[in-house]
């Protein structure tokens, strides 16, 4: 009995003793944070306590998918980059809320044949007060020619002349074919013939940089917000990398009645959807975009739920080297008749906001007059098992096999590309009895085995650099080294030479309308879909423009609805 | 003492130039082209940039450079962000790792060691059975799932009481520190509090302890001096290999909770194949584990007087 009532005791005294011991915790924890809280103010300072649109401070807080890897325009090739340098910079031209292109910098221009004049403002200033000349376009362009940066998108310059020569070292950077001919005028020759050259320069790569700055960043510009020059409606006045980004707006800028917020703060950097949308439930961020998940939960509440078209299309490329069962023509009609976006679209990725893809050339693109897919119909293959057996039958003999080899298709190792190509693996097997072996690959060795020719066929897509159809139109060019299949028709290299050279807005939209054919014909492609995006502001932030070509989304003509 | 750390502080190094050669070279035999991207570049571009990175040159003649630069505390340029140093992506997000890690650590140290032993103290009652089956939950769910839920919560309670009671992501405050420390402790906490109770068992009934208690000594004091502190060594040999872990593990939670930390340079490099940051967040991290269990091994002998350190 004894030994009961002790051990019962020590029980108690040991409890009590935990109880002690936990509350030391909770104040060595309350300490330690403490300390911490103060360390970190070293590390980072505050961001986002505002309300998501706040009308007192005329704030707006947002996020960013990812950290833009550096805010050098001449280097810039991701999306984000390109977003938050089209709020800090301005190039010749720019693209309004309406997605026309209008006057940046240059307040007229002309472009001819064989080369483009641009008549800067004299009142668009950096922000530091300097005006904004001539000159500092041609050094722009110079820096992502210079084969020493090794500009990714050097090649977007390539149109002006020896701009190519540049870049592989053959000629000097001043041999380049623009000159400033006085401060308020650019000059530039073409390379070759060119119609499109105003929707080229609204591109990063295309805006200026000053000599005297970019040299005294010795190597890092654009590194930081210190060792940044703006001239756009917004500049940034605190970037913590990876943290947060706080945009103020631009005293200098030459036009400031177009912006009614005085400060945007991108406040939050993660690439988790849930954790958006978390925070915008949160009321801590404006905008964020739906998941499929979410959409039902979202219909409940009381949001703005918008769709766009983000302008990339989706599609499988077929591998036509000469030891590849995919170059045979009959083989690739098999496949197109035997296939369905719609169904793919709507009943296996049901991804909100998407379309069923049916041409190279994506809805949103301009023609000559209205929308180009509204003056030049897509060939639609209609699913027709009996004819896709017959080109299949055809196919066998032709390539002199009883049947066809394991098709090797190539992918990344991400959701929706798994549920796609298990959905390919499987029409086939079923309507054709083809086999496919699923290649799946991370990103940097799917691009690696896509260009060396490893795949029969490979789940790819492509985004627009400028608006303009040839941006889709020379992909399939011979000479373009995204067309990875090596796809080559001399007539299509034709119609493309015509697209880049004509002058006459009606004879360019022909020529593509011509290669949406042959790409049709020839089954070159089979078309998944069109990528949309679901998403969601708050009632109070008015005005955010959503953009497939230029910075998006773009929150310079955003105004604040009080109340 | 002093002569055994030196031979340590030796093994430490030797090893950290082991992890550095062999993530060097597992790093380049891996698939993929680091400088591949969605969209091609020309031949002239590409021997540009081969050029800039020096991948252009033999492998042997790329690994003595980059050695020879580690030498001198230069990880070199990020492929990725072409204008930044990895040593300034060290220097500015490992210290909010670190502060993230050393809550979740203490967090956790503490944790496991209160709830270990008060599940050891009421062995087979209701709070031993209930914080039983909390720690198997903590054991085998995951942290993403943990974090994406407790997020979900904030964001739930926040709505309910009407005004952000605590942040649901971001960094600068005390407050934002709070939910994505625990969660990123939880699995150690679970972890530690297992060890602790296991080890607390064995002891209550050891001969000291029962000596302790026939020489009249207080309750308090048998706890605390005789039980605890020997229980807590096996606590103690794990705490310094998770400290790492944790500080290192934390990509999820960073993810999540939009944290700038260190973790998602560590996992996005792999991802990206870029070679100096994959390389620079490697060796510091090694570099860190190796001196983690170093200081463990010097606490050990510490504690425990027993314990020699020849």
């Amino acid at each position: 009995m004894t030994t009961a009532v002790t051990e019962d005791s020590f029980t108690k005294s040991a409890g009590k003793q935990m109880i002690g011991f936990a509350a030391i915790c909770v104040g060595g924890i309350a300490l330690l944070m403490l300390g911490l809280s103060w360390a970190s103010s070293l590390t980072s300072s505050g961001s986002g306590n505002a309300d998501a649109v706040d009308a007192d401070s005329r704030t707006i807080t947002s996020f960013l998918r990812t950290e833009p890897p550096q805010l050098n325009s001449s280097l810039a090739t991701d999306q984000v980059s390109g977003m938050v340098l089209g709020h800090v910079m301005e190039g010749l031209l720019r693209y309004d809320e309406n997605n026309q292109l209008v006057p940046g910098v240059a307040e007229r221009w002309e472009v001819t044949r064989d080369g483009a004049t641009f008549w800067l403002r004299p009142e668009a200033t950096w922000s530091d007060g300097i005006a904004v000349t001539a000159h500092d376009f041609v050094f722009a362009w110079r820096v992502a020619l210079d084969p020493k940066v090794a500009s990714e998108y050097a090649f977007i310059l390539y149109s002006v002349k020896n701009g190519e020569a540049i870049n592989s070292g053959e000629a000097p950077l001043d041999a380049l074919g623009v000159t400033a001919l006085d401060d308020h005028t650019l000059v530039v020759e073409f390379e070759r013939p060119l119609a499109y050259f105003d929707k080229l320069v609204a591109f990063p790569t295309y805006y200026p940089i000053r000599e005297d700055f970019y040299n005294a960043t010795d190597g890092s510009f654009g590194s930081d917000a210190s060792t940044l020059l703006y001239n756009g409606p917004f500049v940034i006045s605190r970037w913590v990398h990876g943290a947060n980004l706080l945009m103020e707006k631009n005293p200098n800028y030459w036009n400031p009645d177009r912006i009614s917020i005085d400060r945007l703060d991108f406040a939050y950097i993660t690439s988790d959807a849930n954790a958006t949308l978390n925070l915008f439930k949160d009321d801590k961020i404006a905008y964020a975009t739906l998941l499929a998940e979410n959409l039902n939960n979202a219909m409940g509440q009381d949001w703005n739920i918008e769709r766009f078209m983000d302008g990339s299309v989706f599609y499988i490329e077929f591998n036509h080297r000469d030891d590849r069962p995919t170059r045979n023509v009959n083989l690739r009609k098999a496949m197109q008749l035997a296939t369905d976006s719609a169904e793919l679209v709507y009943k296996v990725t049901k991804l909100p906001g998407y379309l069923p893809g049916e041409s190279l050339f994506p809805i949103w693109l301009k023609g000559v007059n209205g929308f180009f897919r509204e003056e030049y119909p897509a060939p639609v293959a209609r699913l027709d098992l009996t004819e896709a057996r017959i080109y299949l039958e055809k196919a066998k003999r032709e390539l002199g096999v009883s049947d066809i080899p394991p098709l090797v298709l190539l992918t990344g190792d991400n959701p929706v590309s798994n549920i796609q190509s298990e959905y390919y693996q499987q029409v086939f097997r079923k309507n054709l009895g083809l086999d496919l072996k699923i290649d799946k690959q991370i990103f940097k060795q799917r691009l690696a085995k896509m260009l060396s020719g490893e795949f029969d066929m490979v789940l790819a897509g492509w985004g627009p650099d400028y608006d303009d159809p040839l941006t889709f139109g020379d992909l399939f060019a011979s000479w373009n080294l995204n067309n990875r299949g090596q796809y080559n028709n001399p007539q299509l290299d034709e119609w493309v030479a015509v697209a880049q050279t004509s002058q006459d807005p009606k004879t360019r939209m022909d020529a593509f309308g011509e290669i949406q054919q042959i790409l049709f014909d020839d089954a070159v492609l089979l078309y998944n879909y069109e990528r949309g995006i679901v998403y969601v502001t708050k009632p109070k932030m008015q005005g955010l423009v959503r953009r497939a070509v230029g910075p998006d989304p773009d929150y310079t003509n955003v105004t604040i609805i009080d109340g | 003492m002093w002569q055994y750390t030196f031979k340590r502080l030796i093994q430490g190094i030797i090893t950290v130039w082991f992890i550095a050669t062999a993530t060097f070279f597992a790093m380049h035999s891996v698939p993929g082209d680091p400088l591949a991207n969605d969209k091609a570049v020309t031949a002239e571009i590409r021997a540009n940039l081969e050029e800039k990175y020096g991948l252009n040159r033999p492998l042997t003649e790329q690994y003595l450079i980059y050695m020879g630069n580690i030498l001198q505390g230069d990880f070199g340029i990020s492929f990725t962000q072409q204008n930044r140093r990895v040593n300034d992506i060290i220097r500015e997000h490992f210290p909010i790792s670190a502060i993230l890690g050393i809550l979740a650590v203490v967090f956790a140290g503490l944790g496991g060691v209160l709830w270990g032993a008060l599940t050891a103290l009421y062995r087979n009652r209701l709070p031993d059975i209930v914080i039983m089956f909390l720690v198997i939950l903590g054991i085998s769910v995951p942290s993403f799932v943990v974090a994406a839920i407790s997020q979900l919560t904030l964001v739930n309670i926040n709505d309910l009481v009407g005004f952000s009671l605590l942040p649901v992501a971001g960094w600068g405050t005390v407050w934002h520190m709070l939910v994505p420390s625990l969660v990123l402790g939880l699995g150690t906490m679970a972890y530690l509090t297992r060890l602790m109770r296991s080890s607390m068992l064995e002891i209550v009934h050891a001969d000291f302890v029962r000596t302790a208690k026939a020489k009249g000594l207080p309750a308090t004091r048998v706890f605390a001096n005789h039980q605890i502190r020997n229980a807590i060594l096996p606590v103690i040999t794990v705490l310094g290999p998770s400290i790492a872990a944790i500080t290192t593990g934390g990509f999820v939670v960073e993810l999540v909770f939009a944290i700038p930390g260190l973790g998602r340079y560590f996992v996005q490099a792999v991802q990206q194949l870029d070679y100096t940051v994959i390389m620079g967040t490697t060796v510091f991290y090694g570099a860190f584990l190796v001196f983690m269990v170093i200081v463990v091994d010097l606490l050990y002998g510490w504690i425990d007087p027993r314990v020699r350190l020849e």
